[in-house]
């Protein structure tokens, strides 16, 4: 009984800890996905009207491509980084 | 051959390969009707997610919208891509870890109240409603197309073939059609554009042309369209002339209503595990990426040789002359989509020649005078068109028109099928066993679930004939209701501990009743025409317009929630261990349907 309950709270600790693990992960992608599509795609387009691409400026191309890109990477970055997480905490399905 | 028998033998190969596959894998029980037992690989599900997701709005529509303006409608490229960013982050894995059908079971149990399923049901309802709605535009345009018929006429045949469809397919007959649809969809969208950006850049790839050089003059290609739209009077295509804040807006709007809709939700669970479900939401990305990636250089390219082809010599140079236009074969995609209704000039100065200008501009008035004209004479140009025209538009041979004609049809009818079932589940499903009349048999729910499907398509084909907007414009609209609603409520289900059961049904009616009022106020109550008080260009708020509401009324919704959950009883102790249950990956078995 002692020992079921002990590990019960074990259990219970590395979930939290699992749990903060991922929210930090998941902040930090968000930041990103912010930065390039609402930052280097609109709001902050006028400072990078210097750097020209092909016609037009930067800000234009991450607003049409970019950022798509960027969006492609983080998702996969989220599911690697989450599947290893998983397993560090022993949290993944049988 | 001609063109006209040409796409339909495109058309009539796709669909008899979809039915073909449509029957083979008939769905049996109900739980195959809504889910597919859930034996789908992430690639697969991904892609058929990106079938269901790419509807007419994506690709009839989109790069129409962005052809026309420029610059300011990026917001549908970053918006219905970075949604998907929320989805996998926020959403998909604990949803799959849950465990049930559908959105509105979760948001049932989770805030342990019926009354919080019914008013999510509600949400899904009204954003799924319009959502096809903007379809049955998209569906109007490719069937008017193809079948040279008016735009009404093909609106309701498309409507007819969308029915059939979708009451014999179920999800996995569905599954399987939707990867063959995005096999035509996307060499429907990509093979035009590699043979335009090859013609007009030498780049054999669209993403990559865009910011090449124009092959003619050997300048850039978009400092040359920037150039010839200015000088006819328009903003510049590369500029931002917009408002921030409303392109900010609208942005998010899309994005988080990417996160909030229901048929794409409802894919994530059909996976067999939590890992599998953030790797699917990758893969539908990826696939949706190739597109998305795309449409803007279709957009740009087409606005160049739509210009070009009214001023063949340059706009300094003579207007194309009617003659022209009804004798060269190059002109003859005018006359084929003049049956449609969509497209019209009129040569109003009588000078045998059509000039297409921006009439609204002082220097072209100026000029205008100066040379006689009498108003732009291109005088109508459906946005929604363009994707469609633009393979004749560019001289492509027929084949590539073909199968145009049958991806936009593959992409409207996937969409369309993918939004029925997932009303027809909430109202068979959700409102009558899950409230109504809980013991009611497998047969009557899935006969109930078929009278939902054919109430809703009667009543988006109805408001399809005057269609509140463009096929994507409608479509941004019931992102934002999904955005207002659904999105707030799945998030702080799973984020938050605190939002108890008054709290999600307060908030949930505050984001919808005000997002759907701000809408109804700029374009009409219930959409019908004029009983509109304001409009998108002169809007009631700041410069929030009608399609950017959303990510207000998501903000409305979370803060009513919290303020309404500190005010009443906290959340019960079995619902809290609900909440950390579904925050761990372990032990997630197969989905139930207990309910």
């Amino acid at each position: 009984m002692a020992d079921q309950s002990t590990h019960a709270a074990s259990t219970a600790e590395a979930d939290k800890g699992y749990w903060t693990a991922n929210v930090r992960i998941i902040l930090i992608s968000l930041v990103i996905w912010a930065l390039v599509s609402f930052g280097f795609g609109i709001l902050l387009r006028p400072m990078l009207s210097g750097i020209a691409v092909g016609g037009t400026d930067l800000g234009f191309w991450f607003a049409q491509q970019g950022s798509i890109l960027v969006f492609l990477a983080l998702i996969f970055f989220y599911a690697f980084r989450m599947n290893k997480l998983d397993a560090e905490f022993g949290v993944e399905e049988e | 051959m001609d063109q006209f028998t040409i796409n339909l033998l495109f058309v009539g190969a796709s669909f008899a390969l979809y039915i073909g596959i449509a029957i083979w894998a008939r769905a049996g029980s109900t739980s195959e009707f809504y889910a597919a037992g859930r034996g789908v690989h992430p690639v697969t599900n991904g892609m058929a997610t990106a079938a269901d997701w790419m509807s007419a709005a994506s690709f009839i529509s989109m790069a129409g919208l962005i052809a026309f303006t420029g610059y300011d409608n990026s917001s549908y490229l970053m918006g219905w891509t970075g949604g998907y960013v929320l989805l996998a982050l926020l959403l998909a894995p604990y949803l799959r870890k849950f465990g049930k059908f559908t959105v509105s079971e979760f948001i049932g149990d989770r805030f342990y109240s019926p009354t919080a399923r019914l008013v999510a049901v509600i949400c899904l309802i009204v954003a799924s409603t319009t959502y096809v709605i903007g379809q049955m535009t998209g569906v109007g345009v490719a069937f008017g197309r193809f079948l040279e018929i008016s735009n009404t006429a093909g609106l309701l045949i498309g409507a007819c073939v969308v029915f059939a469809y979708a009451v014999f397919g179920g999800m996995k007959g569905v599954t399987y059609t939707q990867v063959a649809q995005y096999c035509v969809l996307i060499m429907a969208y990509t093979i035009p554009a590699v043979f335009i950006s090859l013609q007009l850049t030498g780049n054999p790839i669209p993403a990559l042309g865009l910011f090449g050089d124009y092959a003619a003059t050997g300048e850039p290609l978009l400092a040359k369209l920037d150039a010839i739209v200015t000088e006819l009077g328009f903003n510049e295509y590369t500029s931002h002339n917009g408002d921030t804040l409303n392109m900010v807006l609208f942005t998010l709007s899309l994005m988080i209503g990417t996160a909030g809709l229901p048929h794409v939700i409802m894919r994530f669970f059909t996976v067999p595990r939590v890992a599998d479900a953030r790797w699917s939401a990758g893969w539908a990305l990826v696939f949706i990426a190739l597109l998305y990636l795309t449409a803007p250089a279709v957009g740009a390219m087409a606005r160049l040789n739509i210009t070009d082809m009214f001023w063949p010599n340059g706009t300094n140079a003579e207007a194309v002359s009617v003659e022209q236009i009804e004798t060269d074969p190059r002109y003859d995609w005018m006359a084929t989509w003049q049956k449609t209704g969509l497209l019209g000039w009129e040569d109003k100065n009588g000078d045998g020649k059509i000039q297409y200008y921006n009439d609204n501009s002082e220097t072209m008035q100026a000029k205008a005078a100066e040379n006689g004209w009498e108003g732009n004479e291109l005088t109508n140009f459906n946005r929604d068109i363009l994707v469609l025209a633009n393979p004749e538009i560019a001289n492509l041979p027929g084949w590539v028109i073909g199968l145009v004609a049958a991806g936009g049809l593959a992409a409207a009818l996937s969409t369309a099928a993918g939004l029925l079932l997932a009303i027809s589940s909430a109202v068979s499903h959700d409102l009558i066993k899950g409230q109504l009349n809980p013991s009611i048999s497998e047969k009557g729910e899935l006969l109930s679930a078929r009278i939902a499907m054919a109430a809703a398509i009667v009543i988006a084909t109805y408001l399809g004939l005057n269609p509140p907007g463009f096929a994507a414009q409608t479509v941004a609209l019931a992102f934002g209701l999904a955005a207002a609603s659904i999105f707030p409520a799945l998030m702080m289900g799973i984020f938050s501990k605190k939002v108890n059961n008054s709290g999600a049904v307060a908030g949930m009616l505050a984001g919808l009743i005000v997002t759907l009022v701000y809408i109804f106020l700029h374009k009409g109550w219930f959409f019908i025409p004029d009983t509109n008080s304001f409009s998108d260009a002169d809007p009631l708020l700041l410069s929030i317009k009608s399609t950017s509401f959303g990510a207000v009324g998501a903000m409305i919704n979370f803060a009513v929630a919290y303020l309404v959950a500190g005010m009443t009883k906290p959340v019960p102790q079995d619902i809290v261990e609900l909440v950390e249950s579904v925050r761990v990956p372990r032990g997630a078995g197969a989905a139930t349907a207990d309910h």
